[in-house]
């Protein structure tokens, strides 16, 4: 048989069809299940209603996230609703078996940070998790995407979940990227351009030397706002800089082992000559930092630019009329100047030790602004303790900060973390959503350095105006 | 959880003409505590419906009682965002059967899918159409009919087709779920995991 190019996508989907079904979904094995506090509960009682056992439980991982608190974690959680939930985890994994980072273990943190981070997420896999962010995943050449509770209760029992195969498209992005452009820029720029339902029954890679020049850290910011187009996920071939991130971490192979699946990794990148339903091509030289002025996270403007017109945005006027309205926000303003009440670091977009070093780098002998309430969240323990082992926590306290303790935090604000009603935040995560962040609350996305700006200046602020070491 | 067989389902509808309605606005995050499946009806649009002080606001569609039935329209991209799969079952609990629009996000047409409520992709023009009769009688009857696969506005007769694959169309009709015909294959998956890379 002749060689047949395939696309990275092709050949770790394929690999874990155990069934295709005629006129149906494919049956597809789940190499790795990541659970939370919020969507597991229903599906551990769906087994005890149906009588069912977890058939794999050293296949599933859980932490506690998205709604512990990020301070005083070691008291008891006062809201009786969440502490309900959290209590549910622990006694659910105990009963099957199931590994659990809950709140005070050292390696607790948001999911989507901890996975890869202590070298669960590996190149080839196939990665689920009952949130729609595990597109994160896919940075590291894993097919990762985000599933219902019904289909957490599938793998739980199964190991398996029921997916129509999606299209492929590759987005391609190649040059370099200007000063204070972050990955951040780049997926929010992408966004920008083809909508926030672009993307919508695609799986797409992402290529080209923006990408390949890119850190784990970054690659994992631009797939996990794959969602945020519609995608089912994104993936990026993995690379020497995929493998040195990997090794020597907790769950990663070792030894033979190592050699063994690092021989399988590197085969697993799109054949010259393989085709994609759709390719979208972009110029890193056309990317400036980038700031959201509306209330889905296509509705993104270079910092320098303009509001759009709803024609020049492309969007339907009474929809379009509606966000702005709701974001008080009027076509053709500047964003640069709008004054700025919150400022938050954190989510699994930008939870990571990059994006707190990139953040300490503009406040680093900067006063926090008087009228900014920054939150700085860790994405998980670990990197809380790499923050204060490299000297960044200094630098933020030093500059007006205050470092809280790991979780989702305000980027949906489950737990107390609440923007107020009509403030406006500058946010690192991935939802700019009506209310997302808080009853009536108001978002602006942008990367870790748009919000640096912000935060010492009250501001709307371009970060490339800032003298940055 | 077991939901109601859908064959045909002939009903007013609920018109939502706006478009990228996300998972958040269906149900928002702090409606998620719960540890069952109960109650997530009360809560659906939440922050549209209600204002802060718990009181509905008028113009907010669900609070008008001219509008009613088990069909919700709503603009193109409906349920993007989170995969809560809370908003499927708000939309489930609240009433609805049948979810039209002109485009879904994938995650929430398979929980749609996953829960019993059909989700039925219409071209933009027939959506108009549908948006135009119920603005013209709100109580305008539309006809779902899985078996045929066809959807129709009973008072002009314009009819349009939609797709589902064979296996979730049986299912619907059937009552049946994902997780029973896993259970079904089991000893094909356990073979499959011997010989699986990880």
């Amino acid at each position: 048989m002749s060689f047949q190019p395939t696309t990275l996508f092709d050949k770790v989907w394929d690999a874990h069809v155990v069934r295709k079904i005629e006129d149906g979904p494919d049956v597809l094995f789940i190499d790795r299940h990541f659970i939370h506090e919020v969507t597991s509960p229903v599906a551990f009682l769906g087994l005890k209603q149906r009588g069912l056992s977890v058939l794999f439980p050293e296949r599933t991982f859980a932490t506690a996230d998205h709604n512990t608190p990020t301070i005083n974690q070691h008291l008891p959680v006062q809201d009786p609703l969440s502490a309900n939930q959290l209590k549910a985890l622990e006694t659910n994994t105990r009963e099957y078996g199931i590994s659990h980072w809950g709140l005070g273990n050292p390696k607790n943190g948001i999911v989507h940070v901890v996975g890869p981070e202590n070298g669960i997420t590996q190149p080839g896999m196939t990665i689920v998790c009952g949130d729609s962010h595990t597109s994160t995943h896919g940075a590291f050449g894993a097919i990762a995407f985000g599933i219902g509770t019904s289909e957490v209760e599938m793998v739980l029992s199964s190991q398996c979940i029921m997916q129509p195969k999606p299209k492929k498209m590759r987005i391609t992005v190649n040059g370099q990227l200007g000063p204070c452009v972050l990955p951040k820029d780049v997926i929010l720029y992408i966004i920008s351009k083809i909508s926030a339902s672009g993307a919508t029954g695609y799986f797409v890679e992402y290529a080209g030397e923006v990408f390949e020049n890119m850190s784990m850290e970054g690659r994992m910011t631009v797939c996990n706002m794959s969602i945020e187009m519609g995608a089912r996920g994104g993936m990026i071939a993995p690379d020497e800089t995929t493998f040195n991130y990997i090794k020597g971490r907790e769950k990663s192979p070792k030894g033979a082992d190592w050699d063994r699946m690092l021989a399988y990794w590197k085969t697993l990148k799109t054949d010259e000559g393989a085709t994609f339903d759709k390719e979208l091509t972009f110029q890193a030289e056309d990317i400036q930092p980038m700031i959201t002025y509306g209330t889905n996270p296509g509705m993104g403007v270079g910092i320098s630019e303009k509001i759009p017109s709803a024609e020049e945005a492309g969007e339907a006027p009474a929809t379009y009329r509606k966000a702005l309205d709701y974001m008080g926000f009027n076509e053709f303003e500047d964003m640069i100047g709008k004054p700025v009440d919150y400022v938050f670091l954190g989510s699994c977009t930008n939870g990571r030790i990059e994006d707190f070093r990139q953040f300490a780098k503009v406040v680093a002998g900067r006063r926090k602004a008087d009228n900014v309430t920054a939150w700085l969240v860790p994405g998980s323990r670990t990197v809380e303790a790499q923050i204060k082992e490299e000297g960044i926590y200094d630098i933020l306290v030093n500059a007006g900060f205050n470092l809280r303790q790991p979780g989702c935090s305000a980027c949906l604000a489950m737990n107390d973390d609440k923007i107020p009603a009509g403030k406006l935040a500058v946010s690192t995560s991935n939802r700019n959503f009506e209310g997302r962040q808080g009853p009536g609350s108001r978002t602006l996305l942008a990367s870790p350095l748009t919000a640096a700006a912000a935060a010492v200046t009250g501001v709307v602020t371009d970060p490339r105006t800032l003298a940055i070491d | 959880m077991a939901y109601d067989n859908f064959t045909v389902l002939e009903s007013t509808a609920v018109p939502l003409p706006i478009e990228n309605v996300d998972t958040d606005q269906i149900i928002p995050a702090r409606f998620l505590k719960a540890t069952e499946r109960k109650g997530f009806g009360d809560n659906l649009f939440r922050d549209w419906r209600y204002d802060r002080d718990g009181n509905p606001i008028q113009d907010f569609i669900l609070n008008n009682p001219i509008y009613s039935g088990k069909i919700l329209v709503a603009g193109k991209n409906f349920g993007s965002g989170s995969s809560r799969e809370h908003a499927a079952w708000a939309v489930y609990d609240y009433g609805f059967r049948c979810v039209v629009s002109s485009f879904f996000a994938d995650i929430f047409r398979n929980n749609c899918l996953n829960v019993g409520i059909l989700p039925v992709q219409v071209s933009p023009e027939f959506l108009e159409d549908i948006f135009r009769a119920i603005e013209a009688d709100p109580k305008a009857l539309l006809t779902v009919n899985l078996p045929e696969q066809t959807i129709t506005i009973q008072a002009t007769g314009k009819s349009e087709s939609f797709d589902i694959n064979g296996y979730k169309k049986n299912n619907l009709m059937n009552g049946f779920d994902d997780i029973d015909y896993l259970q079904s294959i089991k000893d094909e998956i356990l073979a499959f995991s011997e010989k699986a890379v990880y």
